[in-house]
């Protein structure tokens, strides 16, 4: 469900007349913000938004043109801040947890909260927890984290309430940077297991 | 060419008319909470809608500018200073170089804007130049300015100011060394009294609250929270009940949005708001609106008023209509 979306936002943003502000798809929507004052806005712009997205829906492949990008991760008890936590209560090592989240393929089902940060489908589900009861008010940048059926990234230092299980050494949000953002809607993601030398080398 | 923040005020950052075309990367447009006001002192000293200004909240900086420079204060009104004489709003002013304005405190409104002729000139981010708290980056170095800080101008800013203000001399007058006209630009968004009226349309899940919730949403009286900022103002004055299935999924959210969280007071989601959100929305205040909304500080009050979107668009074109007439008696001013 969420694939189609991001593939209908990469098509409404291709096709979108420049009365169309920005498309934003979230987890089960997508958002077309258009310009009030546009000297081409249609007479209805809700009847003529509502014509495009059919249109669209008719045109877009229904698997998400999104790239595939390997994401660092290193799963180390230094970054795993609460991998004891989810090993206590999914009653899997700390290892076979690392296993199980780096075998998986990740889907960005939204960008959001804060810039750059993804939701991402595809957690094994033997790892599905609820969010911890008492959210951090720090969650270092970097941190990988899960909680439901979901995996989540930190760009900055921010509170949070998700199972921190990894960090990655990258920069995931770079304002100096095209585009800014590591993550788009609709990539596909893997985590790749790296050694905290080779973290201390990408960082 | 640079301006000098003497001393910072509560809250003073640099902002513009806003980030586009990345909501869908987690980063919202930002920029000036009263866009009205933004247009209204660019355009006094010959600006781009859209250039860099310096927003300034409730209490007001001094700032020392190096060179002879054209400015204007628009939105809130502030008893402010300008060397020894009054710094007066609203209008294009020229100051020499080494003046010293002092900004004291609002005393009508809660955010003025401070345009310089040429603009801010900090490295834009992803086209803008606005400060973006909530990740830090944008203006200067992605933070509210502090004493010490220098801001550049446009490296041609002096003689900007002077060709600028050379021709308004027609209708040109000095007081204690301060430079500046007989006419003044409206100020279309400070509110007349209190509480304002914000007109709203139903939210996508205004239907989801019961009967008693969407009642009291658009009977009561709201009172700003102190805890509000450029994210997001926190109203109190009634509790309303979540709707059945509580928590929603993360859904886009635009300027103006009412959501609400657990605890039942709503929340207007402003200029820095988060791109998506999880809590239910019980309305969308009107676009042509939420500049009004800018001008109100922690404490002020206002009303909602149902209207549709048709009523929306209508509201903004009018303001559009207010906003042309005084660009263009500014245009004329000018001599174009």
């Amino acid at each position: 469900m969420n694939e189609a979306l991001q593939s209908l936002a990469l098509t409404l943003r291709a096709r979108a007349p420049a009365w169309v502000r920005e498309v934003v798809p979230a987890l089960t929507g997508v958002a077309v913000h258009f310009d009030p004052e546009h000297a081409e806005l249609p007479d209805a712009p809700l009847a003529a938004a509502e014509a495009l997205i059919r249109e669209c829906i008719d045109a877009m492949p229904w698997r998400a043109a999104g790239r595939t990008i390997e994401v660092p991760v290193c799963y180390d008890p230094e970054f795993a801040l609460d991998v004891v936590e989810v090993a206590e209560k999914s009653g899997i090592e700390p290892a076979d947890i690392a296993l199980r989240h780096s075998r998986a393929e990740h889907f960005v089902l939204m960008v959001g909260f804060s810039p750059g940060l993804p939701y991402l489908a595809g957690l094994d589900p033997a790892l599905a927890l609820p969010r911890r009861a008492t959210p951090r008010t720090r969650v270092p940048a970097g941190s990988v984290a899960i909680a439901n059926l979901q995996t989540t990234v930190y760009p900055f230092e921010t509170p949070g309430g998700w199972s921190v299980i990894g960090r990655t050494p990258l920069v995931l949000f770079d304002p100096a940077r095209d585009p800014p953002s590591v993550f788009s809607p609709g990539d596909r993601v893997r985590f790749v297991s790296i050694s905290r030398t080779e973290y201390a080398r990408l960082k | 060419m640079s301006l000098r923040i003497v001393k910072p005020g509560l809250l003073t950052t640099v902002q513009d008319g806003g980030r586009r075309g990345l909501q869908h990367l987690g980063v919202v447009p930002c920029g000036a909470m009263d866009r009205v006001a933004l247009a209204l002192a660019n355009a006094l000293v010959g600006n781009q809608a859209g250039e860099a200004v310096l927003e300034i909240t409730l209490l007001g900086p001094q700032i020392e500018l190096e060179e002879d420079s054209l400015v204007a204060l628009c939105g809130a009104q502030f008893e402010a200073s300008a060397g020894e004489g009054d710094l007066p709003g609203d209008r294009p002013v020229f100051l020499q170089a080494g003046m010293r304005l002092n900004l004291r405190r609002a005393v009508r409104g809660t955010r003025a804007y401070l345009a310089v002729a040429g603009g801010i000139a900090v490295e834009p981010l992803l086209g803008s130049r606005s400060t973006y708290l909530p990740a830090r980056f944008g203006g200067l170095e992605g933070r509210a300015l502090q004493a010490g800080d220098s801001l550049p101008l446009a490296a041609d800013a002096a003689r900007l100011a002077a060709e600028r203000y050379k021709r308004l001399a027609l209708r040109a007058t000095s007081r204690s060394g301060v430079h500046s006209v007989r006419w003044s630009a409206p100020a279309l968004t400070l509110p007349e009294h209190e509480p304002i009226v914000l007109h709203a349309m139903p939210g996508r899940h205004h239907g989801e609250f019961d009967a008693a919730s969407q009642r009291a949403f658009f009977d009561s009286l709201w009172r700003i929270s102190p805890d509000s900022n450029r994210m997001g103002f926190r109203l109190a004055g009634a509790t309303l009940a979540r709707p059945r299935g509580g928590e929603i999924l993360s859904e886009p959210t635009c300027l103006g949005t009412v959501q609400v969280p657990a605890n039942g007071a709503p929340i207007v989601l402003m200029a820095d708001h988060q791109t998506t959100g999880g809590y239910p929305k019980i309305a969308e205040v009107a676009g042509a609106d939420v500049p009004r909304l800018a001008q109100l500080a922690p404490g002020g009050t206002l009303r909602f008023a149902l209207c549709t979107l048709a009523e929306a668009l209508e509201l903004r074109l009018a303001l559009k209509t207010r906003m042309d007439a005084a660009l263009r008696a500014i245009s004329w001013e000018y001599g174009k």
